[in-house]
């Protein structure tokens, strides 16, 4: 990627923010709704932030706040040592060539104010020891930088000090999120979540109505009909997907390959509109937000009544879920350790959170002989299976899907080594930075996945990237087309209910899509 | 917040010219915000599709499916996508005053 490194130390910013690649700002609706700070009509574009007086002293309390709760935002601020080991590991970097998207110099970002601000030698010795004061410019530079991270830590995988970039990201935009600081993305599917039960804004009545079109079409496709309970107290497990499931192409084919199991296997099981949401973008503004967001579903277990809970095959949840939930929110001692009624296993992994990955619960199933598969009915697909960032990397979900995969689909094609499985490339629209306005960040930061796909798509002829994230399903279809065209996306459960067998069905003529068996990607 | 005129009344809009308040929508808001989304005029299918996406909304609060849209015209994607250059998501949505979507979409 060409790029012009500015010839000025780099302790001393100027940020251009360049067109397309940052996001637009909050709106004071969403702060309102959640309680944040400073909620008002502003642009990152303008000069005037409109940002309280004191701002800079709101800023370092905070930080110091910070540096006493977390420890490993401690470790995080001392321990780099600069090796570079991350440096040329990062979506964004290789896609955009701007150094300040180094993961090491963006955590530098942050470093260099902690030690200009907060150390002596930092004090004393000032740019000798890498350390600056905390200006209006730098944090510009924070709030353009730690919104080009999709907190994805495929640079933590290569870092010999284990450094979470995605907790520096976070804590970054925690103090941001002091002043106001934040993106519409984040905030307003956060809000909504609080409002309606989840991210899209899906009403409990809507989310039926969504259902029952579900219902409808499965029943056109397999001659069954089926009927999801919803908000049913007493059920044996609450089910709760990402809600981009629910509303947009290509994850409500995914999501009606949930449903098919999900009848296939006869679990007593319901949906719920409170806990309408597996997503939580509060993991994208600030620990609090995060806890209140991952309570929700808690509470509507207990309300409920469930003994586990499933979910579905959503991202960043399972972050949320596997690293957090625990000393957030936890134990979930309440529920009961999952037990697969239908198989009898015991999904220990589980343990702590009581809540089982749908990919685990179906894998299962399948190794059980309880569903039977007909994976010539995607044999129009040649797959290849992009592994999504946070059931990879922050919780081992590594065999279940490609077991899956490998039963449900005949011709199957892993891209290159080094961009699956623990060191899988970052579909480059995570954390929020999703939208439309940030289109040039998403198609330079896509640049690996995509490069990646093309490999197998020359090699093989793979026509189908797979992903378990509906992050996943609603931007790489944006990516495939403008990198590798012809090349369609789908949720894994997508090619599991192609495949599936229900007991009574008729013969199928079309896929979920309502394309004809064995066409191909349309 | 941005400010657009429409028939001399004005509207306050986002960034990407959808309206704050959806409550505030007609049918000249529609006719005024077109040119914009490069629709030279405003035909009986567009309205068909515009009044489906405003009614659902009103009824359910968010904007519906896609594939809903489309069951309930009878307009597949393709021909959406003529009747609205930007695509349902955007264009229509905007036309029949839905705010902007956001989230995993």
């Amino acid at each position: 990627m060409p790029f012009d490194p500015s010839p000025r130390d780099w302790l001393e910013p100027t940020t251009k923010f360049a067109a397309g690649r940052w996001s637009y700002s909050a709106k004071p609706k969403a702060l309102n709704t959640l309680g944040f700070p400073n909620p008002r009509d502003w642009s990152p574009a303008e000069p005037d932030w409109k940002l309280p007086d004191n701002w800079k002293e709101i800023i370092l309390q905070g930080l110091k706040e910070r540096m006493g709760r977390f420890r490993s935002l401690r470790i995080f601020m001392d321990s780099c040592v600069r090796c570079g080991a991350c440096a040329d590991k990062c979506h964004y970097f290789i896609g955009t060539g701007d150094p300040k998207n180094m993961p090491v110099l963006r955590a530098e970002l942050l470093r260099s104010v902690y030690r200009g601000e907060m150390t002596l030698a930092g004090r004393i010795l000032g740019r000798l020891v890498g350390a600056r004061r905390l200006t209006p410019e730098v944090l510009r530079e924070w709030f353009y930088y730690f919104y080009q991270c999709t907190e994805c830590r495929r640079c933590s995988v290569f870092c010999p000090f284990g450094i979470d970039q995605a907790e520096i990201t976070m804590l970054g935009r925690e103090l941001l999120n002091l002043l106001g600081l934040n993106i519409n993305w984040v905030m307003d599917p956060a809000a909504k979540c609080f409002m309606t039960g989840n991210h899209l804004g899906i009403t409990p009545h809507a989310l039926k109505d969504n259902l029952e079109f579900f219902v409808d079409t499965i029943e056109e496709i397999t001659g069954i009909r089926i009927d999801p309970p919803i908000n049913k107290k007493g059920a044996q497990v609450l089910f709760v997907a990402p809600s981009g499931d629910l509303l947009a192409e290509p994850g409500i084919f995914t999501l009606m390959g949930y449903l098919l199991v999900l009848h296939q296997s006869g679990l007593d099981y319901t949906w719920s509109t409170y806990a309408s949401e597996g997503g939580n973008f509060g993991m994208f503004a600030s620990h609090d937000l995060m806890k209140s967001l991952n309570a929700k579903i808690y509470a509507e277990a207990r309300r409920l009544g469930v003994k586990w809970i499933l979910g579905g095959e959503c991202g960043h949840m399972w972050r949320v879920a596997h690293q957090y939930m625990e000393t957030m929110n936890g134990p979930a001692d309440f529920l009961e350790e999952p037990v697969s009624p239908i198989t009898g296993t015991r999904f220990e992994n589980a343990r702590t959170t009581r809540m089982v990955h749908i990919a685990e619960f179906t894998a299962d199933l399948i190794h059980h002989g309880r569903l039977r598969l007909a994976p010539e009915r995607n044999d129009g697909y040649r797959v290849t299976y992009h592994d999504s960032c946070n059931p990879a990397r922050s919780m081992g979900l590594l065999e279940e899907p490609r077991y899956i995969l490998g039963k449900t689909c005949r011709h199957f094609h892993e891209m290159p080594a080094e961009t699956i499985r623990e060191k899988t490339f970052c579909c480059g629209c995570g954390a929020g930075l999703g939208s439309e306005e940030c289109m040039d960040l998403r198609m330079r930061g896509g640049i690996p996945r995509a490069e990646a796909v093309r490999a197998v798509r020359e090699k093989h002829g793979v026509n189908l990237l797979s992903c378990i994230c509906a992050i996943d399903r609603a931007v790489l279809p944006t990516l495939m087309e403008r990198w590798v065209p012809d090349v369609g996306v789908a949720g894994l459960h997508e090619l599991v209910g192609n495949a599936l067998v229900l007991d009574g069905e008729k013969p199928r003529t079309t896929n979920l899509r309502g394309e004809p068996l064995g066409g191909g990607v349309a | 917040m941005p400010t657009i005129t429409l028939s001399g009344e004005p509207f306050e809009v986002d960034e990407d010219g959808f309206l704050k308040d959806p409550a505030r929508w007609n049918e000249s808001v529609a006719k005024g915000l077109a040119s914009e989304e490069g629709i030279s005029e405003l035909t009986e299918d567009h309205w068909k599709v515009i009044r489906y996406l405003n009614n659902y909304y009103k009824q359910f609060g968010s904007a519906p499916m896609v594939r809903k849209l489309s069951k309930e015209t009878g307009f597949d994607l393709k021909t959406i996508y003529k009747l609205f250059p930007t695509g349902p998501a955007k264009g229509a949505c905007k036309l029949a005053g839905l705010p902007k979507p956001t989230g995993c979409i």
